[in-house]
């Protein structure tokens, strides 16, 4: 499991030498510290973004009628909201914790092939440029909905739905280019003695993410090409009315988008197996058995994406199969957070802000896997589909999942990245303000929801008034939070007591042999592991 | 419109209000049919399957936090493996899925069997309003949102029934087993009754089967659940069962209402009369894109005041109204009004806003424009863009 440290290899290679000087240090720059450190910025910058954007729909949604927006601009919000959460904040963040810590992990002096390190990072600014600027365009941004569902996004959609593609196609190109880094990096460029079964386990969710990214990204580029194709060059791929097929739409999407969820969580349960034992001192339980679960939930991701539409009229058989495939993904599910709460038993616990985020991280996404059982029951979710029970789910994976497991990774490792410990004081504030805020934002949405108030509306009935009145002043809170966020991690940066190598007494792991700040270079001659 | 005082109130009694009104409602309501109720039952099953689970799951990690505390316990133990646990968390599990497995695939099979109805209705989505035809009986009708937009836009008081509330709702007769088949014109939608347990898509070039039987007469809502574009948020959907006898009278009586129209076709209107009759159709089938003052929302919806085609010859107004404009949110009205309504509307826009043609356009025109294109001969339908 995790690595024996050898010391002595570490700043020092053959030609040692620092940053390039001035700003194109960042624009050339083909060294996977860099290109991490733009990465999390970028994600830091997006999340805020697609954050503001929640607050409009919130502050939409403080009470019932029409106040500050229109329903057309609500459903632009609605839409760049999911979009720049999930493939400019999420997605981003975690490619840029992988470019980070991988190489730290494994012993490699960098990514398997820095070139297209900085050409997969330097894509994305351009593709979320060209998104972005689609809202200032006439008639609008993509009003559609983040799983843009045809025709509404094809016949009826607004003219810059095919920057909304571009952007889209950049995107794809960027991830799998990620995707092929992380692979070659883990496959090619472990140093001596780090054999697969040893390595930290977010290498091994992130080698199966990326696998995961490699076979999903180029169907989401091809549903959104058979939109190209149907808008501009007199294809029917979706319209009914040339033939064609509108539910073709989103069994390719969610052929896509169902390994896109796991996408967004696997790198997450990765980080959580590594800071859960640092804070419990205590080995992770069951390292094997959490590679195979990992396995395990990404080989189902493949054969569950119909459950994303059980009220579409798919055959009672297809109905069967896919309630029963997606039910089987609680088993390994299951083995994970079980293996979590047995890492903790009977450690020695402490609870600094990587181990608050990393505990709320497990309490709240089995939260979020219990709503999700809940959703997989095919008639149940005839209920429950579309609704803002739905909603409620995927905030708690997504939030306390896959942002809490970033929050934590960030305070365990900033240590490395900045040479400084972070004001723990603040940290902990931001982790209990995020904590309830995040629930009183979400937890009521599945009260709503089960009431009966359907999802990406703009307006709602008064029955439904003041829990959304609660839910607004959670967000409200969890929003304002994050600027706390941003300020810890400045003054993290610019001072504070400086780091040792292993600032975490339980912390295992060759990322921990190096000085803190990481030098530039690390591992030019590869550690001994034994 | 301030609520704090109640949502405080709330906060502090909230069991109590509970009863009092629907408004801290937290779970679903078991609903008036034989599968809704079913449904939910399912739905509290595997709620307090997971409840227990996480009174489990959860109960150790706490317990694990409070008592294994570096100050309670500042030598860790060393386990990391045990085979039989990890077998046992696996299977337990398992078995547990395959005991809930087992009612949900009962229930699911009795949804999916909408054999031997009493009566068919054909349910089609339009943006935003639903279209019920009920087969073989020739009576059909659009259901509109009925609420005031002046409380949309808070310049009026909401009431209990705020954007749940139709002009027309879907009647059907208690006790008996209704199927519906559910399609759509433009886009997606999705046919949704929380207390009927029924949600299906309408997707247009597809027409997908649910059925309900409720025993009770009773009025029950629910709302579009698909996004469907700008007023997703308002095309409710009210079905009112009615009493047997209730439901045969309403049927005649919606049967004579289609021959009065039929016959009100032929009589001479008014410039004055069409205004008027125009007016209320523009209520229901044009005003949410092109607005009550008639100036639109351009780019996507255009105005009509003073435009084009509303200021323009009559054979291009009535083209574009009967026709529609593909590729655009502007559907063919021609399938969805009476030759009645169509020549109301065209005439009200054509002398509202501003617009003050003075001219009319007739029922008979209409009918003549419809006749004149099925022979070949009228203005051809817009293309394609």
């Amino acid at each position: 499991m995790s690595a024996v440290i050898e010391p002595g290899h570490t700043a020092h290679d053959e030609h040692p030498h620092g940053p390039a000087r001035g700003p194109m240090r960042w624009v050339l720059t083909t060294n996977h510290k860099d290109i991490g450190t733009m990465y999390l910025w970028f994600s830091f910058t997006a999340f805020l973004l697609g954050g503001s954007m929640a607050m409009i729909i919130r502050t939409e949604l403080f009470q019932p009628g029409l106040q500050i927006v229109q329903p057309e601009f609500f459903n632009q919000m609605t839409t760049m909201h999911g979009l720049i959460m999930v493939f400019g904040a999420v997605m981003p963040a975690f490619v840029g914790l992988a470019n980070w810590m991988i190489p730290l992990m494994i012993g490699a002096p960098d990514m398997a092939l820095p070139r297209m390190n900085n050409f997969s990072f330097w894509l994305l600014p351009a593709a979320f440029g060209l998104l972005v600027s689609t809202l200032f365009m006439e008639g609008g941004g993509p009003n559609f909905g983040w799983t843009f569902y045809a025709p509404l996004s094809t016949t009826f959609a607004p003219e810059s739905v095919t920057f909304f593609i571009f952007a889209i196609h950049l995107m794809g190109i960027s991830s799998i280019m990620g995707a092929i880094n992380v692979i070659a990096t883990v496959l090619n460029l472990r140093a001596p003695g780090m054999t697969l079964m040893k390595m930290p386990l977010f290498c091994w969710t992130w080698l199966i993410t990326a696998f995961l990214l490699i076979a999903v990204m180029p169907v989401l580029a091809g549903v959104v090409t058979m939109m190209l194709m149907d808008i501009h060059f007199g294809t029917s791929f979706f319209n009914a009315a040339g033939g064609g097929d509108p539910v073709l739409f989103q069994h390719v999407f969610w052929f896509f988008g169902h390994p896109e969820v796991y996408i967004m969580i696997l790198p997450a349960f990765g980080a959580v197996s590594s800071i859960i034992p640092t804070f419990a001192r205590k080995p992770l339980f069951g390292y094997t058995s959490m590679v195979y679960a990992t396995g395990a939930i990404a080989f189902l991701s493949f054969i569950v994406w119909a459950h994303h539409m059980f009220t579409v009229g798919i055959p009672v058989t297809g109905e069967l199969f896919f309630m029963y495939a997606t039910m089987l993904i609680a088993v390994p599910t299951g083995v994970k957070v079980f293996n979590w709460v047995s890492t903790m038993w009977r450690g020695s616990l402490t609870f600094e802000a990587p181990m608050l985020f990393a505990v709320a991280f497990v309490i709240l996404f089995t939260i979020g896997g219990f709503s999700g059982l809940m959703l997989s029951i095919a008639p149940a979710d005839f209920q429950y589909h579309d609704t803002y029970f739905v909603v409620a789910h995927f905030h708690y994976v997504l939030v306390p999942g896959a942002i809490f497991g970033i929050f934590a990774s960030t305070y365990y490792w900033l240590p490395k990245w900045t040479g400084h410990m972070y004001d723990e004081r603040l940290a902990r504030w931001h982790f209990w303000l995020s904590f309830v805020g995040m629930n009183l934002a979400f937890f009521p949405m599945h009260f709503v929801g089960l009431a009966g108030m359907p999802r990406r509306i703009p307006d709602y009935n008064l029955q439904f008034a003041d829990f959304n009145m609660v839910s607004s002043l959670g967000a409200f809170l969890f929003g304002a939070t994050q600027l706390l966020f941003l300020y810890i991690v400045i003054k993290c940066i610019r001072g504070g007591e400086p780091a040792p190598a292993k600032p975490w007494d339980g912390a295992h792991g060759l990322e921990w042999s190096v000085p803190s700040p990481a030098p530039y270079h690390t591992f030019g001659t590869p550690p001994e592991v034994k | 419109m301030m609520r704090h005082p109640r949502l405080w109130m709330g906060l502090l009694s909230c069991s109590a209000l509970s009863q009092a009104q629907a408004a801290w409602d937290v779970n679903m309501r078991p609903g008036v049919t034989e599968v809704s109720r079913s449904v939910f039952d399912l739905h509290m099953t595997i709620f307090w399957i997971c409840v227990a689970i996480g009174v489990l799951v959860f109960g150790a990690m706490f317990w694990s936090m409070f008592a294994h505390r570096r100050s309670r316990r500042p030598q860790p133990a060393h386990f990391h493996e045990n085979t039989r646990v990890e077998v046992l968390w696996t299977v337990i599990p398992l078995l547990i899925l395959i005991a809930m497995a087992v009612p949900a695939t009962r229930t699911l099979l009795h949804i999916y069997d909408p054999s031997e109805p009493d009566l068919d209705i054909q349910v089609t989505g339009y943006q935003w309003k639903w279209h019920y035809k009920y087969l073989g009986e020739d009576v059909e009708f659009f259901s509109n949102l009925a609420t005031d937009r002046n409380a949309i836009g808070n310049q009026a008081p909401k009431n209990d029934h705020y954007l749940l509330e139709v002009d027309e709702p879907l009647v059907i007769p208690a006790g008996a087993k209704v199927r519906f088949l559910v399609t759509a014109a433009d886009v997606i939608h999705s046919w949704w009754v929380p207390e009927l347990a029924v949600k299906k898509d309408a997707i247009p070039g597809f027409i997908n089967e649910t059925w309900t039987r409720v025993a009770e007469p009773g009025l029950y809502r629910g709302q579009c659940t698909e996004l469907c574009g700008k007023d997703h948020g308002f095309m409710p959907v009210v079905v009112e069962v009615k009493a047997p006898a209730d439901y045969a009278a309403w049927l005649a009586g919606k049967k004579a209402a289609a021959a009065e129209a039929t016959a009100q076709a032929g009589k001479a209107w008014t410039l004055e009369e069409l205004v008027a009759q125009g007016e209320r159709v523009y209520r229901t089938a044009c005003v949410a894109c092109h607005q009550p003052t008639g100036e639109g929302l351009p780019p996507a919806f255009p105005a009509l005041k003073g435009s084009k085609i509303a200021t323009g010859p009559k054979e291009g107004h009535m083209n574009i109204v009967i026709d529609g404009k593909p590729g655009t949110a502007m559907a063919a009205f021609g399938k969805q009004l009476s030759d009645v309504d169509l020549a109301a509307v065209i005439t009200y826009e054509r002398n509202a806003f501003g617009n003050a043609l003075g001219d009319s356009v007739t029922p008979q025109d209409i009918h003549a424009f419809r006749q004149a294109r099925e022979t070949g001969q009228g203005m051809q339908p817009a293309q394609p863009q």
